[in-house]
């Protein structure tokens, strides 16, 4: 679009006040915002001696896991719709037909590159069996790059660890149990 | 010239031509959405989907009467004044309500459906379907069937379009899958002790517009929409047939028919199908390596070269060896073997020059609709014997050179293979035992590559690009689909580079230079369609 386009509608800034002129309000307002943070609470914390607190751990998007079926089996299905929708490319699938004769397809390995992932949530969004979901773990450490590659047991042991204190959302949402 | 009006455009279709309301809906840019009709087959109008409003418009007063009813387009031909409408209320009502008849007994698991993203029914669904359902529908698994060693039905998927019961009773001619039970409970299967195994059995994959049908080869290896697809020729035999390779990441996962009605119209065979999975075997030969001294001695082990050095010191080793004798395999490109001819006959001006092994298996089988495997397993001799041609008009055979070196008239020779199977026994291999020099090309090990003073990789059919004149004459040109493992130059790049030529290989200058250079190939001067063009093309006019 040009300046000429007549589209465009072109407005005068406005002349200033006399308050504005005059700078002395102006200065005791951005004082009292300032004075009024200063008797307010702490949101600050010193962690990692203090934890954050999570707002909502359902909503968080935190570590993968991978959750488990009723009968503790993998609930993915290999349909490799979030390594589709992973915009960062780091989830790797290798799929192949399942053990189980209720289910057709399963993974075979199921790998996430967490160094490479943006928590965008886009896999979780995307998973039609609610398989795949990001817990409230925050601090994600490792002391290679190889350790930061997530196998299948890795996150599954995810799930176990964290399926107490955070429910499959699906079962709070009305998704496939 | 037949007039027929298509959604009120009048398009003109040729006075000969047996064209139905899909096909001539097509020709004006009309897509009706079908399942059971296919250009290959016989026509049965049993999905109902391609149903529309049809009518006859009255030469004499140009007065339109229309049937009262809807008419499957498939079965309908498209005459001398038949009027089409492909998208009134009443059509698109009828297509939304097939749409929701296939989804009440299909299992919508989609996620998991190797069809997925390619599927028919997806796809009409979107386009035709409605957007809420009626039916209380669930997600359940397929029941899944096996009726072949390649193919496995999904019995619950299916749509019964009949397409792959056709497919074995008209064109490969086997008959062995039939419909079960009747109406709605009826299923494909096959008869007792007669699995689907035949010769074609892949294509009924292809057939299937929905995911019933599953290649075992493929089956959960890949999701369809990471593939990259690239027009490709077979290299599996004399026909040449079109293809597509699909790949990712330089990895090949399937091969699809490409459709060329000079070639192979709609099919491939199984042979073909699979016959990729060379490509990435181990075993191939990688990087090229020379004997440390380059004599009759072949006890020194092999010294790897860095590919930059080849170029000279493969130049340098066939000069000082003496008169040299080259066999062009038939599996290269018609660009690779001039090139090929060329670099031989710029080292030594008296080269013997000889169309390579042509591996043969058993004769040529035709099927009952139409299609050919040929015996002869290469997919270039006619374009290896003009490109030879060129050079030495007698067209030497492999056998001639053989004789020829067992004659002792040749202190080097230089031998192409890029066969994707072993073809050269011990005794004929023993023939080259003596030379001074002795280059092999080729992917993988062999009797002769084990007596090579030069062992240099070749490539794989989907990792060249180039000219393959099939068994009629037809020359399709394709580009390279997958890029050779590391340590492998195509043999076009290493010809290239040692005519002394500037750049990357291009194979489209070579082609035009060979046009220009011999009547043989003068079709191949301008662009080449994607169906090939017939070589005796200038000769027959």
């Amino acid at each position: 679009m040009k300046p000429t386009d007549p589209s465009v509608t072109w407005i005068e800034e406005k002349p200033l006040g006399l308050a504005e002129r005059l700078y002395l309000p102006l200065f005791v307002q951005g004082l009292t915002t300032t004075a009024r943070h200063l008797v307010s609470p702490k949101l600050t914390v010193s962690y990692p001696e203090q934890r954050p607190t999570v707002g909502n751990p359902l909503i968080y998007r935190g570590v993968h896991r991978l959750n488990r079926d009723q009968e503790g089996r993998v609930k993915c299905v290999a349909c490799f719709l979030c390594a589709t929708a992973c915009p960062a490319h780091c989830i790797d699938i290798v799929a192949t037909n399942s053990p189980w004769p209720d289910r057709e397809k399963y993974p075979e390995s199921f790998a996430i590159d967490e160094l490479r992932c943006i928590f965008c949530g886009m896999c979780e969004e995307a998973c039609p069996v609610d398989a795949i979901e990001l817990t409230s773990l925050l601090d994600l450490t490792g002391k290679s790059r190889e350790e930061m590659i997530f196998d299948k047991e890795k996150l599954l042991s995810v799930y176990d660890m964290t399926k107490d204190a955070e429910p499959m959302k699906s079962a709070s949402l009305g998704g496939t149990l | 010239m037949p007039t027929v009006i298509v959604d009120g455009k009048e398009i003109e279709i040729g006075a000969d031509e047996r064209l139905n309301c899909i096909e001539a809906a097509r020709r004006a840019g009309a897509e009706i959405p079908h399942y059971c009709w296919h250009p290959g087959l016989s026509v049965v109008a049993s999905c109902r989907m391609c149903l529309v409003e049809t009518g006859t418009r009255d030469a004499a007063t140009g007065k339109i009467s229309m049937m009262p009813k809807l008419v499957p387009a498939c079965q309908t031909p498209a005459k001398d004044g038949t009027v089409i409408v492909t998208e009134s209320p009443l059509v698109k009502d009828s297509r939304a309500r097939v749409e929701e008849a296939l989804l009440i007994d299909h299992p919508i698991d989609c996620p998991i459906c190797d069809k997925a993203g390619e599927c028919l029914l997806q796809d009409y669904h979107f386009q035709h379907g409605q957007s809420e359902r009626r039916a209380d529908l669930h997600a359940f698994t397929s029941r899944r069937r096996d009726v072949g060693p390649t193919v496995t039905l999904f019995v619950d998927r299916c749509i019964m379009c009949t397409r792959c019961v056709r497919f074995t009773r008209e064109v490969s001619g086997t008959s062995e899958l039939m419909v079960t039970s009747r109406g709605a409970k009826e299923e494909i299967d096959v008869f007792p002790g007669h699995p689907l195994d035949n010769k074609l059995s892949g294509n009924v994959v292809d057939l299937c517009p929905v995911g019933a049908l599953g290649d075992k080869d493929f089956l959960y290896q890949q999701r369809v929409w990471f593939m990259k697809r690239e027009a490709n020729v077979c290299g599996g035999c004399s026909a040449g047939c079109s293809i597509h390779t699909e790949h990712n990441q330089d990895t090949i996962y399937r091969l699809k028919p490409r459709e060329n009605p000079h070639v192979n119209t709609w099919w491939i065979c199984d042979e073909g199908r699979y016959g990729w999975h060379h490509i990435h075997d181990a075993a191939r030969l990688v990087g090229a390596g020379r004997r440390a001294t380059v004599s009759t001695d072949r006890s020194t082990p092999l010294e790897a070269v860095e590919w930059a050095d080849v170029v000279p010191r493969l130049r340098t080793d066939l000069k000082a060896a003496g008169r040299l004798a080259v066999a062009i395999s038939p599996m290269l490109t018609v660009e690779e073997a001039w090139m090929l001819c060329a670099v031989a006959r710029s080292i030594d001006p008296q080269a013997f020059l000889a169309v390579g092994h042509v591996p043969r298996t058993g004769d040529d089988e035709t099927f009952p609709g139409g299609f050919t495997i040929r015996a002869e397993k290469c997919p270039n001799r006619l374009g290896v014997e003009g490109v030879v041609a060129l050079f030495d008009p007698a067209v030497p055979s492999w056998s001639q050179l053989v004789e020829h070196v067992r004659a002792g008239h040749a202190d080097a020779a230089w031998i192409t293979g890029a066969y994707p199977a072993a073809w050269i026994d011990d005794d004929t291999a023993a023939a080259f035992a003596d030379l001074k020099c002795l280059v092999v090309q080729d992917l993988f090990d062999s009797p002769l590559s084990a007596l090579a003073t030069w062992r240099l990789p070749a490539a794989g059919f989907a990792e060249r690009a180039g000219t393959w004149v099939n068994v009629a004459h037809r020359a399709q040109t394709f580009e390279q689909a997958v890029r050779p493992p590391a340590g492998v130059w195509p043999e076009g790049r290493l010809y290239w580079n040692m005519l002394g030529r500037r750049g990357l290989y291009d194979p489209t200058a070579v082609r035009r230079q060979v046009a220009e250079s011999s009547a043989t190939f003068a079709a191949l001067a301008g662009e080449i369609p994607a169906t090939g063009v017939d070589l005796r093309i200038h000769q027959l006019a």
